[in-house]
């Protein structure tokens, strides 16, 4: 099944939405806009009906596996179910309709929700302050190297160059490092896929800045060690900061500030159930320890207590002299924030308590179904995902790719694949809380007969999927010739 | 309420399974001091009391349709067409990820083919990502892969650049200890004899915005030859509803083009989400930051698409990544693309139209009044402007005033410009009708005769407030 471009089923001349009429006098467009400002040609939008509009979007939208449509246990991405009522209380015009430069007392609805919201991750975290500002888990990860950077010069250790990151840890830590002008320093994981102590003491110098750990780390272990690491590197005038990407393990019973952690972004898509959207928007706070609250970013918000005839108020608040600066136009992606917060009400406590609980139950039950058909590295019980490797099936001539695939035949998305790095044709797999006994059943059975096809038919596996939409792309054409947009037809320009 | 599905006995069953007596071991391997956090919270809520919570939170704002808002400054409030909402909430697009397993994902990897072809026709540019957090981060990778690829640490921006946007691209160049030198303005626009005089080959880029943060329109054509003759690269922030009049970037020089989408069709959302375009000449293709939606053949031939050039990204290269930035925005990138798509060609010229036709409207009405001028003269400007107050009354004051007679008034400006403490910005989209132009008009005639006697308008403003 495949769909035409929007702009190859336009035809000159057709319409789909009505604009207001014109209800003041016109002027003449010479007059206002002189022709050195003014567009030669116009850009080739397409020409549309609404139905046109409406079915192609509606196809597209077809050619999607989703968490609505399709199991989808992508590790890392905590890939659970997305309230639909979330969408309806973000929505209303009372929260979506506001412009970010009403003064506060048109607003103080959005500003009480935003105090409150900030609030409740202060408590579950266990960290003193959060900014809301980070568009993304990568965005807090920015901010975080930013104002660690700032923290030490403040202390005249400007000197302090180097960021310790495990060999498991994501992509976007080293880089977010980077953009900080930091270099980084890689620490071996040892053999029971945790950090090495002995290594991390070795890496341990005046110039080291921070830590940068996953927590449970990307195998879906529990770093056991955290608080001697926390020691180690606050000993050495370190900072630990904490990559909260996998929060979902800890939810109500672990908070990463009784850790040690002095920094800790959360990705409150993930965690906190906001739809991924295809990738985005997120969501990224950054909680900080009480040594770095003045480095956070400004505005922050203020209660003002009442005093004689005025009610308590909040306001933003400008004046934080040490602060790193703003990261953001504005205060942080509102729409996604709302969302994370009633998801936060809806549950209380014991809810989220619940929701780690069947995240670990589900991670595990899994793991134990599958260990006796794909080999597992790291024997240790795992949290809220676990990560198999096809090294086995790699021995046919299968991959992990392949396996991959094939699962999209069989109707599950695939799991995250070749992360982490350390682990050889990794699958990494987190179901999440909200899928139920019979879906892991299922996908299990899937990935059993997945593996007896591999030793029966090699090859069969290797040309998944069939059942997609489109079968095997050519990635390799698609990086050496790049066609990064539509080339319109000669005769309509 | 919540969302595990387990019934008791499944629970059971499944640890039984795994080996282990209760769901507590399961978390045994953590410190045991580590496990005794008891985070206080408030208790669950049901559907119906989360519905009315937030009600009453909402019921607690004011918003843009029920006040006739005259605010603009990086945000626009434009009519959002039905379809853009009904087809972006649909829980294929709303629930999937970033397209890892193409076969599984051609329905968001083809809205960002779409998405990066029309950020390309807008913008005159060779190749367009598949967006960024939003128009100010946009802006400051845009001086970063400038650095990069000039090699040279320098950033020359406008003071006509939206401030908040100037804020974050200082804070994004800090660590990197690049300089960031202004570029003073002059009648509202950049000063080009000063940027001219101040330029040298140790700047990696010129950043304008065009209309500018004041809704005037630069000589970008001027200012692209002088940073054009340094070696340096132009970077134009542009509002993408002006696009369907205004030069593309591309007409004028720019090297890169950024700016915000969230006219096209995404809600005001008091400030985010909201999503960043990003488009260079072909050249910088390989340094820019961000997604890339490429078309390729599949294995029968057919067109498809994928993700491509990932080995710029941080996945694959880690610390040596063009940027840290691992995602898109991307369901905003598909509403406007929805709402470009049911726009169409002539719809967004006409569009256009509209918001200069009205604007301009607003402006001589305002500047017909006694004591409203404009700072800026006979500048050319597209849908917003800038007002100075007759004197004795304060921007805040006036707001304050409107506010009561149901009107969100312009943007006061001496929290940015000091040197325009008695000024505002006031914008106009299609989305203003006469009658609410003319309100704005007739209150700021009534609240400025008022102005001799000051203190006793004020007097009886606050009865009538109290009253109510």
């Amino acid at each position: 099944m495949q769909e035409k471009l929007i702009f190859e089923v336009s035809s000159p001349g057709r319409r789909c939405i009505s604009l207001p009429p014109c209800d003041v006098p016109r002027k003449s467009l010479e007059k206002m806009l002189p022709p050195q400002f003014r567009r030669k040609t116009p850009a080739r939008l397409p020409e549309v009906s609404e139905l046109d509009v409406v079915r192609h979007f509606t196809r597209l939208s077809q050619l999607n596996y989703s968490v609505d449509t399709h199991f989808y246990p992508l590790g890392s991405c905590t890939m659970k179910y997305n309230p639909r009522i979330h969408e309806e209380v973000a929505g209303q015009e009372g929260l979506s309709r506001l412009h970010p430069y009403q003064p506060p007392e048109q607003i103080q609805g959005m500003l009480e929700l935003l105090y409150h919201f900030s609030g409740l991750l202060k408590e579950v975290c266990g960290l003193p302050e959060f900014s809301l500002q980070p568009a993304a888990g990568a965005h807090g990860e920015l901010l975080g190297m930013m104002i660690v950077r700032t923290y030490h010069q403040k202390r005249g250790e400007g000197g302090r160059k180097k960021i310790i990151i495990p060999d498991s840890a994501h992509g976007t830590n080293p880089a977010s490092a980077a953009l900080c002008g930091f270099e980084v320093v890689e620490v071996k994981s040892n053999g029971n896929g945790l950090v090495d102590l002995e290594a991390l003491r070795k890496a341990m110098s005046p110039e080291v800045a921070a830590m940068m750990i996953t927590n449970p780390n990307t195998l879906g272990l529990f770093e056991k060690d955290i608080i001697d690491i926390c020691n180690i590197l606050h000993e050495a005038g370190g900072l630990v900061y904490c990559d909260g990407a996998n929060m979902n393990a800890m939810l109500g019973r672990v908070r990463p500030g009784d850790m040690g952690v002095d920094l800790l972004h959360l990705n409150l898509h993930k965690t906190f159930t906001a739809p991924h959207g295809g990738g985005g928007p997120g969501s990224g706070p950054l909680g900080v320890s009480k040594a770095l609250r003045p480095f956070l970013p400004v505005p922050r918000i203020k209660a003002v207590g009442a005093t004689g005839r005025s009610p308590l108020q909040y306001v933003w608040d400008y004046d934080y002299p040490d602060s790193v600066g703003r990261i953001k136009a504005f205060y942080g992606h509102i729409g996604v924030i709302i969302k994370a917060y009633a998801y936060i009400l809806s549950l209380g406590r014991k809810g989220l308590l619940k929701v780690s609980e069947a995240a670990v139950l589900n991670a595990n039950f899994l793991r134990q179904r599958l260990s006796g058909h794909y080999d597992l590295p790291y024997t240790a019980g795992c949290m809220h995902e676990f990560v198999l490797s096809g090294r086995r099936q790699k021995k046919q001539g299968v991959t992990t790719l392949d396996i991959a695939k094939r699962l999209l035949d069989y109707g599950f998305y695939a799991p995250t694949i070749y992360f982490p790095l350390i682990v050889e044709e990794a699958l990494m797999i987190e179901p999440t809380e909200t899928e139920g006994k019979q879906t892991l059943e299922d996908f299990a059975e899937v990935m059993i007969k997945i593996a007896r096809e591999i030793e029966i038919s090699p090859k069969m596996v290797k040309g998944a999927p069939y059942n997609t939409p489109v079968r095997r792309l050519d990635e390799v054409k698609a990086a050496k010739q790049p066609d990064l947009r539509w080339s319109f037809p000669v005769d309509s320009e | 309420m919540d969302y595990v599905p387990h019934t008791t006995q499944e629970r059971e069953e499944m640890l039984r399974e795994i080996g282990v007596p209760s769901v507590e071991a399961l978390f045994e391997v953590i410190p045991e001091r580590l496990r005794k956090a008891t985070p206080r919270l408030p208790g669950a809520l049901s559907e119906a009391e989360l519905v009315d919570f937030f009600k009453g939170l909402g019921g607690k704002n004011k918003h843009l349709n029920q006040y006739n808002s005259f605010l603009g400054a990086g945000v626009y409030d434009h009519f959002i067409p039905s379809v853009v909402g009904s087809l972006a909430s649909r829980g294929e697009f709303l629930t999937s990820y970033t397209p890892y397993q193409p076969e599984a994902s051609q329905g968001t990897l083809q809205v960002l083919y779409e998405f990066q072809t029309l950020v390309c026709e807008l913008t005159g540019l060779d190749v367009a990502n598949a967006s960024m957090y939003d128009g100010a981060t946009a802006l400051a990778e845009a001086a970063l892969l400038a650095i990069r690829h000039t090699e040279r640490n320098k950033v020359m921006v406008s003071r006509t650049v939206h401030p908040e946007y100037r804020a974050v691209l200082a804070t994004y160049l800090k660590p990197l200890e690049a300089a960031l030198v202004e570029v003073p303005a002059c009648e509202g626009v950049t000063d080009v004899s000063a940027l001219k005089d101040r330029i040298d080959e140790g700047v990696s880029a010129v950043i304008l915005q065009q209309p500018n943060f004041f809704g005037c329109l630069e000589e970008a054509e001027a200012i692209s030859a002088i940073a054009h003759e340094k070696g340096s690269l132009l970077i134009a922030c542009v509002n993408p509803i002006s696009l369907g009049l205004l030069s593309p970037p591309g007409d004028y020089g720019a090297d890169i083009a950024v700016g915000d989408a969230q006219p096209l069709g995404n809600p005001p959302f008091y400030g985010g989400p909201h999503v960043g375009f990003f488009a260079v000449r072909k050249e910088l293709m390989r340094k820019m930051p961000g997604r890339l939606a490429g078309a390729t053949t599949d294995l029968e031939g057919r067109r498809a698409f994928v993700l491509t050039l990932q080995a710029r990204e941080q996945h694959i290269r880690r610390q040596r990544a063009t940027s840290n930035i691992c995602t898109n925005q991307n369901l905003l990138a598909l509403r406007a693309t929805i709402y470009l798509s049911a726009l169409g060609k002539e719809g967004l010229m006409e569009l256009a139209e509209l918001n200069l036709q009205k604007s301009h409207y607003a402006k001589d009405k305002i500047c017909a009044l006694k004591g409203f001028s404009t700072p800026f003269g006979k500048r050319p400007f597209f849908n917003e402007f800038v007002i100075r107050l007759p004197k004795g009354l304060t921007p805040d004051s006036l707001n304050n005033r409107l506010y009561k007679r149901g009107i969100i008034g312009g943007l006061p400006l001496g929290r940015f410009y000091p040197e325009l403490k008695d000024s505002m910005l006031f914008c106009v989209t299609e989305n203003k009708t006469r009658n609410q132009i003319d309100a704005l008009v007739y209150s700021l005639k009534e609240i400025s005769r008022g102005l001799p006697r000051a203190s006793k308008v004020r007097g009886r403003g606050a009865q009538r407030a109290r009253k109510s």
